[in-house]
């Protein structure tokens, strides 16, 4: 929204901040109004959880359940049925998932989050930003829900994550929220014009994108030895979320060496790479910086078709 | 005084597509040729309003009125031009827009805060005084839904004069709950003015206007056609409103001769307002020797009209203080005064047999219509005015004929 805060003036003993409504306002400007209202976010998120869970009896089992099932489809179809042999291979989805659900949560909600709080942008006045944001905000409480169960999964299966590498999540979670936020603001403009949106994004991000990122397969073991014998490897890393999906594997997951795989055989394999630590940490900071130009993009496109949200509505 | 809200230029365009197309098949194959006509609510709108005014902003339907108010709240972007606000505001253009109907009372109090701008402290500082002023104190741990409307924006008043804005806009939303509920709804207004506060609002009521506000703007058709003091602004409205009857009868005129397919020709104008008010004089004791009447008195007020046609007319008379305040409003209608004029010139006098008035200037505005009500013929606001000399010591609005009679035991002594 467009409302730019310039030098406050003290008259009277009382701060008074000056505030210009117009077609033109930077992306600064902006970003400062969205921090002023972080109150407002944190309530919008809140709100969000409360009014989701609010009449069910399991509340936020539920959205438990959902993530559960697809671990449990996955695992069976993959581990059992197809029997890619990888040793605990739950384990192995489940880090991956974890980060998957995040940014899948923040993206689907936040594609409606304009429309579906029209009443909210045709009566009053806030930054827009502040609805596309409370959905990746509560998106990530999800997250660490999610984190709390596979925090008791892995004790139950008494697994030991690489506790030295831990520091790496918070380095991959950062670039991942950025991805996310900036996904998040520039679908929910665009679908106020564009409704198609909606649904183009549930068919993208809940299929196609899912299996671009390596989740329900191992990077080292399926992609690399195809990718690499026809020099496009590169092509794999066009996907932001890989590095940030195998960062979350190398930690929890943490086998990185060669294992033996559970089919007929037992033959020698390497699920995750042997990069160190800092490989990781520069491919999660590109994709940082990645997610920061696509974060400023998407508030300029977000800044252009936000002033006639009240009218499209 | 500094300025509080400054309103430089500002032009809204509104595209109105003939057809809509929102999903991309129609996009696509509609692409770049979406028939459209632009609709221009706002045209450079120019005023700024100082710090402590009240400005009523005076309009039609569809003359930009909301449009404007949603550009200074920010609600709306506007296409050229921009507004600079000082200091908070809060837009009450929906009472409890925002609210959530599965969250309590309570946690909708907190959300709604956050949403004009308020933290955390500042809502706990003022969330019994919205509770109390609410007067929801039993129901706050209910949720919303459960709430009956009278309820609902109750609540929504409450949290929005509660947060303590420096300019507070409102969009006629003055008109909810019941009486007792509006009186304080305008108290409070009237606190916020006295507290040097800023006040812009929207209303259809002249009478609101001028009994509120120190400034008016008149809208029509997207551009502002009268800016001063609300006296002034009125009468500017009423003729608005006039000339808009004039318009819209004139264009059913073309759409008349247009089927009978005869070249436009000029209207006469006294066929739109078969009758029109040509005069006003007043006549008291004395008036041919002072300008004044006394409180007491008779008067007279006598309207000359001309009729072209025989119509059911009423006529009014309504006297109004400096401030606005209607202290008389006759209608000849309403008295079963029979009113069936004919063709041709005529006058119509209203004798009051005592003028209670004591001192001041009073304005008297006059004006004929159609019995049925509705229409409004024709209306001179402000066409003379009526100096009102007070002989007694009586203080107040009105003087009335009094007789004091003082009893005690011995007996009944009289004044």
């Amino acid at each position: 929204m467009a409302l730019e805060a310039a030098a406050p003036s003290e008259e009277a003993g009382r701060v008074k901040a000056t505030r210009v409504v117009s077609s033109h306002v930077s992306v600064s400007m902006r970003v400062v109004d969205i921090w002023r209202s972080r109150q407002l976010l944190w309530n919008l998120v809140s709100t969000e959880i409360r009014v989701k869970y609010k009449n069910s009896f399991l509340g936020l089992v539920w959205s438990l359940l959902a993530p559960a099932m697809a671990l449990v489809v996955y695992a069976v179809v993959f581990g059992i049925a197809l029997r890619n042999g990888y040793p605990e291979f739950v384990i192995l989805l489940f880090s991956g998932l974890l980060a998957w659900n995040l940014f899948q949560t923040s993206v689907l909600t936040a594609t409606g989050a304009i429309v579906n709080n029209a009443g909210l942008v045709k009566k009053v006045s806030f930054p827009r930003e502040i609805l596309a944001l409370a959905s990746v905000g509560s998106a990530s409480v999800f997250f660490f829900f999610q984190a709390c169960v596979m925090v008791l999964f892995l004790a139950g299966l008494q697994w030991r994550p690489a506790f030295g590498e831990l520091w790496l999540i918070p380095v991959a979670l950062v670039p991942l929220l950025v991805f996310c936020a900036a996904m998040a603001i520039f679908l929910a403009a665009v679908n106020v014009y564009l409704r198609d949106v909606q649904h183009l994004i549930e068919v993208v991000v809940g299929s196609a994108w899912f299996w671009a990122c390596p989740i329900v397969y191992s990077y080292q073991h399926i992609v690399y030895p195809k990718l690499s014998e026809h020099h496009i490897l590169w092509l794999y890393f066009l996907n932001p979320l890989n590095p940030i999906v195998m960062t979350f594997e190398r930690v929890i997951y943490a086998r990185t060496g060669l294992i033996h795989l559970t089919t007929a055989g037992h033959p020698l394999a390497q699920l995750l790479p042997g990069w160190s630590s800092w490989t990781y940490v520069e491919a999660d900071a590109i994709v940082l910086a990645v997610s920061l130009v696509l974060f400023f993009g998407a508030m300029l496109v977000f800044g252009r078709l936000a002033g006639n949200f009240a009218e499209e509505l | 005084m500094p300025t509080a809200v400054d309103i430089q230029g500002v032009s809204k365009r509104f595209r109105l597509y003939h057809q809509k197309y929102t999903s991309l098949k129609e996009r696509v194959i509609h692409a770049g040729r979406t028939p459209y006509t632009d609709l221009w609510a706002l045209r450079d709108i120019v005023f700024d309003v100082e710090e402590g005014d009240t400005v009523g902003i005076l309009g039609r339907n569809g003359s930009g009125k909301s449009t404007l108010l949603k550009c200074i709240c920010g609600v709306l972007q506007p296409t050229s031009g921009q507004v600079v606000v000082r200091g908070k505001l809060a837009g009450l253009l929906e009472l409890g827009a925002g609210f959530q109907p599965d969250l309590t009372g309570r946690q909708n109090i907190y959300l709604n805060g956050s949403l004009l701008g308020l933290s955390k402290a500042d809502i706990d500082r003022v969330f019994d005084e919205v509770v109390a002023f609410a007067e929801l104190e039993q129901f706050i741990d209910q949720q919303v839904k459960f709430y009956s409307s009278g309820m609902y924006v109750r609540l929504g008043f409450a949290v929005a004069v509660n947060v303590d804005p420096d300019v507070l806009v409102i969009d006629e939303v003055l008109a909810v709950g019941d009486e007792r509920f509006q009186r304080k709804c305008l108290d409070r207004v009237q606190q916020f003015q006295d507290q040097g506060r800023t006040i812009i609002f929207v209303s259809h009521s002249p009478d609101q206007v001028r009994a509120i506000c120190d400034k008016a703007v008149v809208l029509s058709d997207g551009k502002m056609i009268g800016h001063g003091p609300p006296g002034e602004a009125v009468r500017v409205f009423r003729e608005n409103l006039l000339e808009a009857g004039d318009v819209l009868a004139r264009g059913m005129e073309v759409a008349a001769t247009a089927a009978a397919a005869q070249p436009m020709a000029p209207v006469p104008a006294d066929h739109l307002h078969p009758i029109r008010i040509s005069g006003v004089s007043m006549s008291y004791p004395g008036s041919e020797q002072r300008p004044y009447v006394v409180t007491g008195e008779p008067l007279t007020i006598a309207l000359q009209f001309e009729a072209s046609e025989p119509t059911a007319a009423s006529f009014v008379v309504e006297l109004r203080d400096d401030k606005g305040g209607v202290l008389l409003r006759t209608v000849s209608g309403d008295l079963d005064a029979a009113a069936d004029v004919v063709a041709g010139s005529g006058v119509v006098s209203f004798r009051y047999e005592s003028v209670p008035f004591t001192d001041g200037a009073y304005d008297l505005s006059v004006g004929v219509e159609h019995r049925a009500g509705g229409e409004l013929f024709d209306w001179k606001e402000a066409a003379a005015r009526i100096e009102v000399m007070n002989p007694s010591k009586a203080v107040g609005l009105v003087a009335l004929p009094v007789k004091v009679f003082v009893e005690q035991a011995s007996g009944v002594v009289g004044r």
